[in-house]
């Protein structure tokens, strides 16, 4: 038996105390942990959607909802803008790029996209299996749609009206399967993606009466959203302007909306994060107290390890090591439910058709988060352990009273 | 084997001095302090055990003036030359007679010897006890795991501090018996401190060293 097994078996010969500190402990792990891998990945996948779009033009209404809706798929958008409005900003000096959206319609809650093959490019995705669309009511299943729907390259299906689950079905012109997406970790795994025609085609056929309803549909075309890139840097002073001026259309900066959300979101964190640290130093005061009470109690074995031989700086080091078991322990299971936590968060916001959340993912700042732990046990551990040095042997000779 | 020289000792400047006369006892020799409540039989096993320094003369132990080492010497001293069972046994409950029969080698930082603890365990009819804890066994089976956990590691100076205390005639008599025998077995010197008349009796031909209050 080595000193560190001792530590072990004296730590677990109170059970009740090591359980409850070991709790404690692993909840306060726990939550920091959750904390840090749920806004590192989320802060990540808003890094990754903004893609290149410096510019996202809508209808008029909330800049926020705009980016909600545009780069993230998250929010419904703010309406629909003339179909003109592409050419009008892909003829404009400041303009680089125009990649037009068109929502409205979704498949079991994914959301299907009408746009050019910009869009996919955009975020360098790839197909795993089939061809692009080529023609109208041709669509790619995102990674996320194909394992939900379970629809294979060759399949048909149709899209419901509405961007939720339910919603009228569009019976009439269904779609036909013609690839599959690889997952890219963005937001195109819960896509559907198709020609804008195709959005167009769906809408006019269940809309119109007749051939004169269907021409006046045509000549009325929209778009939803317009992804925009900048020719150079300066268009961020005077595009965004320019384009609020217009009648019916509103600009909104993707980098300065999701800096402004994730601020939200930050201050949610931080106060998730302040909740695992005060439990984390509840932690430690438990094990503090708890330590202090074992060497009162443990003083007889504690004063016949020194009659036995050990020196004063061994019996410290066993109190010490007592300490970092539970620290270890602690972290461990903590972090194991951080993880595991993460996980549950991210099945639920996959039901949900919202951002990608992995229990899988690590960060370098659980190993900080480990090291903290370990710290924060010595730290409670040094005065129970100090005393434990510092023990009078010579009270093993007294006649009991 | 152990010697004392002109051993004095103060608690205090203030306070009387406790002295004990000269003592020379050979190696597997016993020596029987014997002296009623407050008459420094603990201290004096104290000072034997270097847990104590003198305030003059020597103690002597298997060649080492205890007293001089510094304490880090004494420490490692202790744990390779020194057996000692308390008189309230001071078993640790948080082990298993097995786990107190292991302490001394975690204590001195050596490597494990698990013939010898098996050996012990076997020798005083404790082998069935291993997994128990000290509050599952009786008095005199604790008395001999305290006897095994001072032997484990071949001392050369025995020290028992009142063995027979709270014990009845036949207990005590099998207590004394049990320690004589394993000090003669491994060779080691023992030193008994009691103030019960029956372990005179029972050590006859021992060396008494009388301490008076």
């Amino acid at each position: 038996m080595r000193l560190v097994a001792l530590a072990w078996r004296f730590l677990w010969a109170r059970p009740l105390v090591a359980g409850l500190n070991l709790a404690l402990l692993a909840l306060g792990v726990a939550a920091m942990s959750f904390v840090v891998l749920v806004s590192e990945q989320v802060e990540r996948s808003v890094q990754r959607d903004l893609a290149g779009v410096d510019l996202v033009v809508g209808a008029k209404g909330s800049p926020l909802q705009l980016i909600l809706a545009g780069v993230f798929h998250l929010d419904v958008p703010t309406g629909n803008i003339p179909l003109a409005t592409v050419g009008t900003l892909r003829e404009h000096p400041l303009v680089a790029r125009v990649v037009p959206l068109s929502l409205g319609d979704a498949l079991q809650g994914h959301r299907i996209v009408g746009t050019t093959p910009d869009y996919p490019a955009m975020y360098g995705a790839a197909l795993a299996e089939g061809r692009w669309w080529q023609q109208s009511l041709e669509a790619v299943l995102g990674a996320d749609v194909a394992r939900d729907t379970g629809l294979a390259v060759g399949k048909s299906f149709v899209g419901t009206h509405g961007l939720g689950v339910g919603g009228e079905a569009h019976g009439d012109t269904p779609y036909t399967v013609t690839g599959r997406l690889a997952r890219c970790g963005c937001v195109l795994d819960r896509l559907v993606l198709t020609d804008l025609q195709s959005v167009w085609a769906v809408h006019e056929t269940a809309t119109a009466t007749d051939e004169e309803d269907r021409k006046l549909l045509e000549a009325e075309r929209e778009v939803t959203l317009l992804l925009v890139g900048y020719r150079t840097p300066l268009a961020a002073v005077s595009l965004p302007r320019w384009v609020n001026a217009q009648e019916g259309l509103q600009a909104a900066a993707p980098a300065l909306e999701s800096a402004r959300l994730l601020r939200m979101v930050g201050a949610g964190t931080d106060v998730l994060q302040g909740f695992g640290a005060l439990l984390l130093l509840a932690a430690a005061a438990s094990v503090f107290v708890g330590l202090v009470h074992a060497v009162r109690e443990r003083e007889p074995d504690l004063a016949m390890m020194r009659m036995l031989g050990a020196p004063p700086w061994r019996v410290g080091a066993l109190v010490l090591a007592e300490a970092l078991w539970l620290a270890l322990l602690g972290a461990a299971l903590g972090l194991a439910l951080g993880q595991g936590l993460t996980g549950l968060l991210g099945w639920e916001l996959a039901r949900q058709r919202s951002l990608h959340v992995s229990g899988w993912w690590w960060s370098p700042h659980q190993v900080a988060l480990l090291a903290g732990t370990l710290v924060l046990a010595v730290a409670a551990a040094a005065w129970p352990a100090w005393r434990a040095l510092r023990l009078d042997v010579s009270r093993l000779m007294q006649a009991p009273r | 084997m152990l010697e004392l020289h002109d051993l004095e000792f103060r608690w205090s400047a203030a306070s009387p001095p406790l002295r004990f006369a000269d003592v020379q006892v050979g190696q597997g020799g016993q020596l029987l302090l014997r002296g009623p409540s407050g008459s420094g039989k603990s201290t004096l096993l104290a000072l034997v055990a270097g847990l104590l320094t003198p305030t003059a003369g020597r103690v002597v132990v298997a060649g080492s003036d205890v007293g001089a080492l510094p304490g880090g010497q004494r420490d490692a001293w202790r744990g390779g030359a020194l057996g000692f069972v308390p008189q309230r046994l001071h078993l640790s409950d948080s082990l298993t007679v097995a786990g107190n029969l292991e302490l001394p080698f975690v204590a001195a930082g050596l490597p494990l010897d698990r013939a010898r603890v098996s050996a012990l365990l076997d020798r005083l009819s404790l082998a069935g006890l291993a997994s128990r804890k000290p509050h599952e066994i009786s008095v005199g089976q604790a008395q001999r795991v305290a006897l095994a956990r001072a032997l484990v590691r071949r001392p050369r100076v025995l020290l028992a501090d009142e063995p027979t205390a709270s014990l009845d005639d036949a207990a005590s008599d099998a207590v004394l018996g049990l320690l004589a025998d394993a000090a003669r077995e491994d060779g080691a010197t023992l030193v008994v401190a009691t103030h019960d008349a029956r372990v005179a009796a029972r050590m006859g031909g021992t060396q008494v060293l009388e301490l008076a209050p």
